[in-house]
């Protein structure tokens, strides 16, 4: 005799206590810590702070913890965190020439007013799996945490040597030029203006932005791009608390910049000249910083004229599929029961047959 | 009488290039004009203006509406301009695909300015649009088949009819048999003058096919480089053309 | 006991002031998608946090909330929903959709007829009718705002013509107050009639696409069809197994490996009802 189902508070419940067991793993192995995550997954705390749309390495760290390294789940944590705080107020724009660069490097020019400063980076090692790491490294690495100053007058931005014949476009913001919306507060609405589209892109996903920015490089789109620069560093953030009228520092973030430099040909009312696109991370995120500013180049074909052909320039086909809680819901929302309306569906398919 | 379109000093420029310069004419209803020059000579810039596809720099644009008079297009709301390109305007484009939905079926095409307009018995709908199938010398059993299996003939005759289904009193068509093969075009021609002589519809065509002109339109407009160099009845154009780009147009002309 | 560590259901006052005036501009305008600040919520997007929102804008400490999945109080998403009004606002909750005073709601309208003092709030994944058949939302805003609803009666002639009837079962597009053609959320077809004059406020919340819509009581809603082809609900050869309902909204369920069937009623509280009463007389 059938009886409705009932016991789904119960379920729940185990369930729940599964996945807490499941976090932890064997009790007899060391629980992680948060400082352990902060230093030794350091590049995974970036990531879900760029996307999370917090900078605060500890909660970073303590949402990868509790998601059991699944990025994804952690951005979603800390990005429902950061919805329940309170704004208390805005810093000033921050002045990435001022960083304090432990990483500089340029495509575009063999050599360059300060060098090319390599830093911490896996891009010059091979990748082969080091069987050392298995068990404790022995030495303690002797990593420099000063790094020089980019308003040393040895490091100027590379974009400002072209900038210097007048071959780079310039972007001065014109008087009465609004202030960006907020895309934590306001909904996305079509056409969006760039500074919409590159806060939409910097809390997007990555996979998703290396898919677009690739897919531009392979035919998908007209202009090749160079590295015009890429910098990781430290930069100072200000605010202007109303009581004072000045401003103050309050500290100091990690940030990788990218600007791509891809040549334009002109049109009735600009020369021919090179055009930017622009990618920010916090942390070190090169890999982000730069499929973004791919990405966020090829959204701009419209103000440059440029024909629309394929998926990466079309602003509504980037911008409505970037956000990763928003993709991963809806995916996986596919869970849920849908029984009554497949029971329709059943319905429709038995008559038409 | 009043024209059905009153263009007057039409000018549009594209950055440095004026692509239509001081261009004027008047439009009577019934009347078929062929707008007629070389590729780069402004036709289509021309066309695009006085159907509203694009803002002119300067000039007038009025068209007799139904219900009332005259009225300058560019002072109509986005609405009121939707409305008239749906309704008393037909537009047939030289790449039919672009005037149809090529993923529904030719009645839901041909139905589809029907239901747009309140039309809400499935029955009449198809039944019309069948008799509109038919009146492009199409035949109505393809009604449920995609635009996708048509041959390209086949598709301007279906454009045709989904422009047709409202009784417009203005058609523009841009280049319509261009890209057909000559045996179709021919047929597809005849189906035009038919169609615009039974309707009673006038119609703006730009062609660079003076036989299309001589085919279908009481008036001709010779284009070349932005200006109206001449205009007149085409069989006095093509058969006496006084200005010399005319006579060089007519002239270079190979008669079958 | 309701946790003060969060805001009364969770939402800041400022963010229920601005879901609040988007619902108030929906109300004015029945059947508009009006876009709001969706923020994310501690449930993923796409599993009713646009419902959620709308609840917790709207509930009161003197509020009695019901929260249903496909027509039952006792699926996972709808525990896990009450769950969290029980956390965060301490309501009271309820299994019969007469005591309760606000509904909340996932693919199903209950079949007890609501009241005037009653609210339903409906979850939303898709809110624009029109997604489907043109993705472009600048396209859609303006087909909205100029009522050019043609494309959507094309697509219902195509099935007719394709199949003979409208292929569409759920979700069934409908047009409210004689202007806006609505997206009803995923419902079964069997329940767009309900929508029609109902005296209760009908709320709906889509989070992940940032929209809220509203249909005021008592507002005309009509299923869009053609007049020799009319809006039809499903139909049951059998009566529900448990209560013998023949007017409620039945689910499939299988019994055996065989092909043993039952059809039960989807809506738990109409049909535990339903036996309650028999059982009592």
């Amino acid at each position: 005799m059938y009886v409705a189902v009932k016991g789904g508070e119960a379920a729940i419940d185990h369930s729940v206590r599964l996945v807490a067991e499941a976090r932890r793993g064997d009790a007899a192995v060391p629980e992680l810590t948060l400082e352990q995550i902060r230093q030794q997954l350091r590049l995974s705390v970036d990531r879900v702070m760029t996307e999370g749309s917090v900078y605060d390495p500890d909660l970073a760290a303590l949402a990868i913890k509790q998601a059991a390294g699944d990025l994804v789940e952690a951005i979603f944590l800390l990005r429902a965190f950061r919805a329940t705080l309170p704004r208390l107020g805005y810093t000033l724009p921050l002045d990435t020439a001022e960083m304090r660069l432990q990483r500089r490097i340029s495509a575009i020019f063999k050599d360059l007013p300060g060098g090319q400063v390599l830093g911490p980076t896996y891009d010059y090692t091979q990748r082969l799996l080091d069987f050392s790491l298995e068990g404790k490294s022995g030495s303690e690495p002797d990593f420099p945490c000063e790094g020089k100053s980019g308003s040393d007058p040895d490091f100027p931005p590379v974009l400002e040597l072209l900038d210097q014949e007048g071959l780079i476009e310039r972007h001065a913001p014109q008087e009465g030029d609004p202030a960006p919306g907020d895309l934590t507060r306001e909904p996305l609405s079509f056409p969006a203006a760039r500074a919409t589209r590159l806060q939409n892109l910097a809390r997007g996903d990555e996979g998703f932005l290396l898919a677009m920015g690739y897919s531009t490089q392979r035919g998908y789109s007209h202009s090749h791009p160079f590295a015009g620069e890429i910098r990781y560093g430290m930069v100072e953030v200000e605010l202007v608390p109303e009581e004072l009228g000045f401003p103050v520092v309050i500290g100091e973030i990690a940030l990788t910049e990218c600007q791509m430099v891809n040549q334009f040909a002109g049109s009735k009312t600009e020369p021919p000249q090179f055009t930017r696109g622009y990618g920010l991370a916090f942390g070190h995120c090169e890999r982000k910083a730069m499929a973004m500013s791919l990405v966020d180049r090829a959204l701009r074909a419209d103000e440059l004229d440029e024909r629309i052909e394929s998926p990466a320039q079309m602003q509504e086909f980037v911008l409505s599929h970037s956000d990763s809680l928003e993709a991963s819901g809806f995916v996986q929302h596919l869970k849920l029961p849908h029984y009554v309306d497949f029971q329709a569906e059943l319905e429709l398919v038995r008559k038409m047959r | 009488m009043t024209p059905l379109l009153s263009v007057a000093g039409l000018r549009k420029s594209y950055g440095e290039r004026l692509a239509v310069a001081e261009v004027s004419f008047d439009l009577w209803p019934g009347e078929v004009l062929a707008v007629v020059g070389e590729s780069g000579s402004g036709k289509t810039t021309l066309l695009n203006c006085v159907s509203a596809r694009a803002r002119p720099d300067a000039g007038t644009v009025r068209f007799l509406t139904r219900h009332e008079g005259q009225r300058e297009l560019f002072d109509l709301s986005e609405a009121e301009r939707r409305l008239l390109a749906r309704t008393d305007w037909g537009f047939v484009h030289q790449n039919p695909a672009e005037g149809l939905r090529m993923n529904v079926s030719a009645g839901a095409n041909v139905g589809e300015r029907l239901m747009a307009l309140g039309e809400r018995h499935y029955g009449r709908i198809r039944t019309e649009a069948a008799d509109w199938l038919a009146r492009v010398e199409m035949d109505a059993a393809r009604i449920d088949e995609s635009p996708q299996t048509f041959s390209g003939g086949m598709r301007q005759r279906l454009q045709i009819a989904r422009n047709l289904v409202t009784r417009p009193r203005l058609v523009f068509m841009d280049e319509p048999t261009s890209g057909l093969d000559v045996s179709v075009q021919a047929r597809l021609l005849d189906l035009l003058r038919n169609l615009t002589r039974n309707l009673g519809l006038a119609a703006i065509v730009v062609t660079h096919d003076l036989a299309v002109a001589r085919l279908l339109a009481h008036r001709m407009l010779v284009m070349k480089d932005g200006r109206a160099v001449e205009c007149g009845l085409t069989d006095q154009v093509l058969d006496d053309p006084q200005h010399p780009y005319s006579q060089l147009l007519v002239s270079s002309v190979l008669q079958p | 006991m309701r946790d003060s560590r969060y805001s009364f259901a969770y939402l800041d006052e400022r963010t229920k002031r601005m879901i609040r005036r988007a619902i108030l501009k929906a109300v004015a305008i029945p059947g508009y998608q009006v876009p709001f600040g969706s923020r994310e919520m501690p449930l993923p997007y796409g599993w009713g946090t646009g419902g959620i929102q709308v609840t917790a804008a709207i509930l009161g400490p003197q509020d009695v909330l019901k929260v249903i999945d496909q027509g039952a109080d006792d699926t996972v998403n709808a525990v896990n929903i009450r769950r969290f009004f029980e956390r965060t606002a301490g309501v009271a909750t309820t299994e019969r959709t007469r005591d309760a005073t606000i509904v909340q709601t996932r693919h199903r309208i209950p079949e007890t007829p609501l009241s005037e003092r009653q609210i339903i709030v409906y979850q939303v994944p898709v809110p624009e009718p029109l997604q489907r058949l043109e993705p472009r939302e600048a396209e859609t805003r303006r087909m909205h705002g100029l009522a050019e609803y043609g494309l959507m009666h094309v697509k219902l002639y195509e099935d007719i013509a394709r199949y003979g009837h409208v292929s569409t079962t759920y979700d069934y597009p409908v047009l409210v107050n004689g202007r806006y053609v609505m997206a009803p959320s995923p419902i079964p077809k069997f329940d767009n009639p309900k929508m029609h004059m109902n005296p209760a406020l009908q709320l709906f919340g889509a989070g992940r696409e940032k929209r809220i819509y509203a249909v005021p009581p008592w507002t005309p809603v009509e299923s869009l069809a053609f007049e020799d082809h009319p809006f039809e609900v499903q139909r049951w050869s059998r009566p529900c197994a448990l209560c013998a309902a023949t007017d409620s909204f039945l689910d499939e369920v299988v019994t055996d490996d065989r092909g043993g069937r039952m059809f039960v009623c989807s809506d738990t509280d109409y049909c535990g009802g339903r036996r309650e009463r028999k059982a009592a007389a």
